[in-house]
């Protein structure tokens, strides 16, 4: 049986395409902790872009501010041309940016299969009625968001616990799923905050892959924020560094690794981790 | 079923045309069930054959098939025999190394492989052997960035393959119409436990032969589901999904991955099933631990009923004659607790059910049994086609094979070797007259290297190895295998080696079963990290005992084996593993290079050591290394006196 893959662009090789997000001048506080502190960083289409930092750094702050999470005080947001003050949560939604969480924040009870429908909420058009009573149209559009989870599943190669609710799920294939539900949502753009953490070298493994395969056929672009920076110097194709909100780096994970600011701030005090 | 077919893809022509729109093939693929027709099978194998012959493949080459089971790989092989070629399944597990030497033995230039994974290992292997030129995959997933020479997906074979066909007319059905029954059907790699794999030739006629009889004797229909999962390389899924499928014409089903076959199980519900021991091992396993679990009236409901169903169901299951008390009994456990049970299985519309390649033990076939599954066992090897002994309906016994086959001689050698003479007997080793002269003497009998004695009713029984059999210092016969497998029964003990060859007494390494101890251990709060840590639990080892000690009492019951119990053991600090090479690929233990591994362990038992510090390489699935260390305790048992006059 051939895989049939969602509509994608093909961009062969590593190339990446014009920045579709750029952040300007990012600044945001909680009362008197400033958690970012003037940031300025870009990403570019199909690329994958990593943030990383040691613990409190701002990088989980920094995604939640690209995807509406939180306000910043200052600076503005360009994404795919448009200028904003700031994201919603909804809005960056339905305009292409999904997302996975530090803590898993799936619906525990519900089944694998059910978690990912979830994530296709956005992209159904009829109405309640018609879905409650799974009639018509709505049943036409069931079968069709179905086959799409389908596909997730059969990519992420989670079949077997396509009917297993998700609470009864190992770390590692839970962390599989809300992938599989952000997928889900066709986003333009992933963000992954620590989609390994806590995970064996196996499961690490297992991820990376999946990241690779998702930004290489659908053609997402990911950031992502990770601890392990084996993974992140693997598969990155830019990094960001930030240090007590600050950005002390960006680059190629070649340039940051040879950074002096960088190896002080993380690399080298931290123990080489 | 009666069939004038004297190859294979002469009868897929049959079935295309006598059940064009009858259900061939099945796999779950998106979540839903796909089927293919008979008619459809033959144009996807036409377009296939085809496309392989553009590609050059002709009369007479080897394919090599490598992957799960796959409709499109079982088309594979039907495509090769269409040419007059010789399909050569592979175990898609093998490290590269293994698979080259195969490869290269078989001079194999074509293969049709099913993903990514095996491309990646046949480029990796083109170092070792660079006579593969053609490779054709079917899963295209990862596979667009692939720029070697040689590589072209299905599809597009299929594709190639309906314009030649065009471009050719006629060739395909001239093709199947050259093919002859003695032509080589397939090439099967034996397992290798001694030595090198050996490639075994089967002709068309034999396979069909085996496949009929097999149809025969269980009156089987094109009605049949079986499930396909077993790998494609080993003669049992030849039998069942390929040669008994197309004599029949029955509906090979392929699972969705390797993971979720016990789900495809019980959605498919299979009329006519296949596992090896260890599998219905597992699958009681797993209902006893999700009992242990289950409410109070569950549980109560379920060991009440099964006691009934232990009284009179394999009575029931022979026709024997049962009191009505009991009827009524079983007839409500039916409703009550085996029905379902039998449900979850996915064993509700099982005809007939077979197991065979090791021993299976008498609580486990009487389990199944007992509920309505007819378990049988069969006894058959690769250069058989699996076919020489068979259980007829109501002469069931577990600790026998059945009876010879119809067709096939079976004669004991002097020292208790199995021989047998079948049509169904293979042509000879693939290139190695020598092996082959070896294995098939002057009279036509295929030595089997199994030992075995016939019982009162003609029931033949399989002790051991004949080559592995050996003598104690004080003169007894020590059977090692006979050993393990009493051992084995026990759902605690995973694996088991016997040593005593040459030696005073007999000793054993053991196994635990991680799954059943671990649980044991939960419900008595014993903390544990991991295997190596449980395994040498003090507890641990006092249930092993328990266990070894009730062997040694039963042992000392049989006047023949009284004299082999076992007085010392120890629990391995691993898990024995095909990785490994202590076990081969059908899981079979591999005693001579076990004995050299741990030569030191052997050395402690035999030495009268309490423990013995030990250090072992283990390579991990994705092909590294690394060093597990542990002091290994040793314990001593008690041992039984022989109850000599038990003779009869």
């Amino acid at each position: 049986m051939q895989m049939n893959e969602p509509d994608v662009h093909f961009h062969g090789g590593r190339a990446t395409g014009p920045v579709i997000l750029d952040l300007r001048h990012i600044s945001l506080s909680f009362g008197g902790v400033k958690a970012l502190t003037d940031i300025s960083f870009d990403v570019r289409q199909h690329e994958i872009r990593a943030i990383i930092g040691p613990n409190g750094a701002g990088k989980s702050s920094m995604l939640n501010v690209i995807n509406g999470v939180y306000r910043p005080q200052q600076g503005e947001i360009i994404y795919r041309g448009q200028h904003r003050k700031n994201m919603d949560c909804y809005g960056a939604a339905k305009s292409g940016i999904a997302r996975t969480f530090q803590n898993i924040a799936l619906f525990k009870g519900m089944t694998v299969l059910d978690n990912i429908m979830t994530g296709r909420n956005l992209k159904m058009t009829s109405n309640f009625l018609l879905q409650a009573l799974y009639w018509g149209p709505a049943r036409r559009e069931e079968i069709a968001h179905r086959r799409k989870c389908e596909e997730i599943i059969d990519f992420l190669e989670i079949q077997h616990i396509r009917k297993t609710p998700v609470g009864r799920l190992p770390y590692g294939l839970q962390k599989r799923v809300e992938l599989g539900r952000a997928l889900a949502a066709e986003p333009e753009i992933l963000l992954l905050d620590e989609p390994m953490a806590g995970m064996n070298v196996e499961e690490k493994q297992d991820m990376c892959r999946f990241i690779l395969d998702v930004n290489d056929q659908f053609g997402t672009t990911i950031v992502l924020i990770e601890h392990d920076m084996g993974v992140v110097m693997d598969i990155s194709d830019r990094v960001v560094v930030l240090d007590y909100g600050c950005k002390i780096g960006d680059g190629t994970p070649d340039e940051v690794r040879a950074n002096p600011d960088v190896i002080r701030a993380y690399l080298g005090d931290a123990g080489g981790h | 079923m009666q069939t004038q077919a004297t190859t294979f893809p002469r009868r897929l022509l049959e079935h295309a045309r006598e059940r064009p729109g009858h259900s061939a093939y099945r796999e779950k693929y998106l979540g839903i069930w796909q089927s293919w027709t008979w008619a459809q099978v033959n144009d996807e194998v036409r377009a296939l054959a085809c496309g392989l012959a553009a590609l050059g493949f002709e009369r007479g080459m080897r394919l090599a098939i490598i992957g799960d089971n796959r409709p499109r790989l079982y088309w594979s092989m039907l495509a090769a025999q269409c040419l007059g070629g010789v399909p050569v399944p592979l175990y898609q597990d093998a490290p590269a190394a293994d698979m080259a030497y195969v490869l290269e033995n078989a001079g194999i230039h074509f293969a049709i492989v099913e993903d990514q994974e095996q491309v990646d290992k046949l480029l990796e292997l083109q170092a070792l052997y660079p006579g593969i030129t053609q490779i054709v995959f079917d899963d295209e997933r990862g596979m667009r960035h692939y720029r070697q020479p040689g590589l072209m997906s299905f599809s597009r074979l299929q594709e190639a393959g309906r314009a030649w066909d065009s471009a050719h007319p006629g060739f395909y059905d001239a093709a199947i119409e050259a093919g002859q029954g003695s032509d080589h059907a397939v090439i099967l790699y034996t397992s290798g436990t001694t030595g090198k794999p050996k490639g075994v030739c089967q002709t068309h006629t034999a396979l069909l032969a085996a496949g009929s009889g097999g149809v025969a004797f269980e009156k089987l229909t094109e009605r049949e589901n079986v499930l396909s999962y077993l790998p494609m390389a080993w003669v049992g899924d030849c039998l069942f999904s390929f040669a008994q499928a197309l004599v029949a014409g029955f509906t090979v089903n392929c699972p969705e991955s390797g993971e979720t076959v016990m789900t495809d199980l019980r959605e498919i519900g299979p009329t006519y099933y296949f596992a090896p021991p260890r599998i219905f091992e597992n699958m009681l396993t797993q209902v006893m631990i999700r009992m242990e679990d289950a409410g109070t009236i569950k549980r109560a409901m379920f060991h009440r009923f099964m006691a009934v169903a232990r009284r009179c169901g394999a009575d029931l299951l022979d026709g024997r004659p049962v009191p009505l008390g009991d009827r009524l009994a079983y007839a409500l456990g039916q409703v009550l607790v085996y029905g379902p049970l039998k449900n979850v299985l996915g064993f509700s519309r099982v005809k007939v059910a077979y197991t065979a390649g090791a021993a299976i033990g008498p609580d486990l076939f009487r389990f199944y049994r007992s509920i309505g599954v007819n378990l049988k066992q069969f006894y058959g090897s690769t250069e058989t086609c699996a076919y020489i002994c068979l259980q007829p309906d109501g002469q069931i016994k577990f600790d026998s094979v059945g009876m010879p086959a119809p067709g096939v001689d079976v004669r004991l050698a002097e020292n208790g070797e199995v021989l047998v003479k079948s049509p169904t007997l293979m042509e000879g080793y693939y290139q190695r007259p020598d092996a082959t002269a070896e294995a098939i003497d002057a009279q036509g009998f295929f030595h089997t290297g199994d030992a075995g004695v016939f019982d009162t009713d003609g029931h033949l029984r399989i002790i051991d190895r004949a080559a592995d059999v050996g003598k104690l210092n004080h003169g007894a016969i020590f059977a090692p295998n006979y050993i393990e497998n009493k051992l084995k029964f026990f759902p605690f003990i995973k694996e088991a080696v016997a040593f005593g060859d040459g030696r005073d007494m007999v000793c054993a390494f053991l196994n635990i079963d991680l799954e059943a101890v671990g649980n044991w251990a939960e419900r008595r709060g014993l903390a544990y990290s991991g295997y190596t840590d449980l395994a040498a639990h003090e507890q641990t080892y006092a249930l092993m005992q328990e266990c070894v000690e009730q062997v040694n009492a039963d042992l000392a019951g049989e006047a023949l084996m009284g004299h082999t119990q076992i007085h010392r053991f120890l629990v391995l600090h691993k898990e024995l593993d095909p990785d490994d090479d202590e076990l081969t690929r059908t899981r079979k233990v591999r005693r001579k290079f076990i004995a050299d591994k741990y030569a030191v362990l052997i050395d402690a038992l035999y030495g009268g050591k309490a423990s013995q510090f030990i250090t072992t390489q283990v390579k991990f699935e994705d092909g590294r290394s690394g060093v597990v260390s542990a002091d290994v305790r040793i314990a001593d048992c008690r041992t039984f006196p022989v109850v000599t006059n038990a003779a009869a």
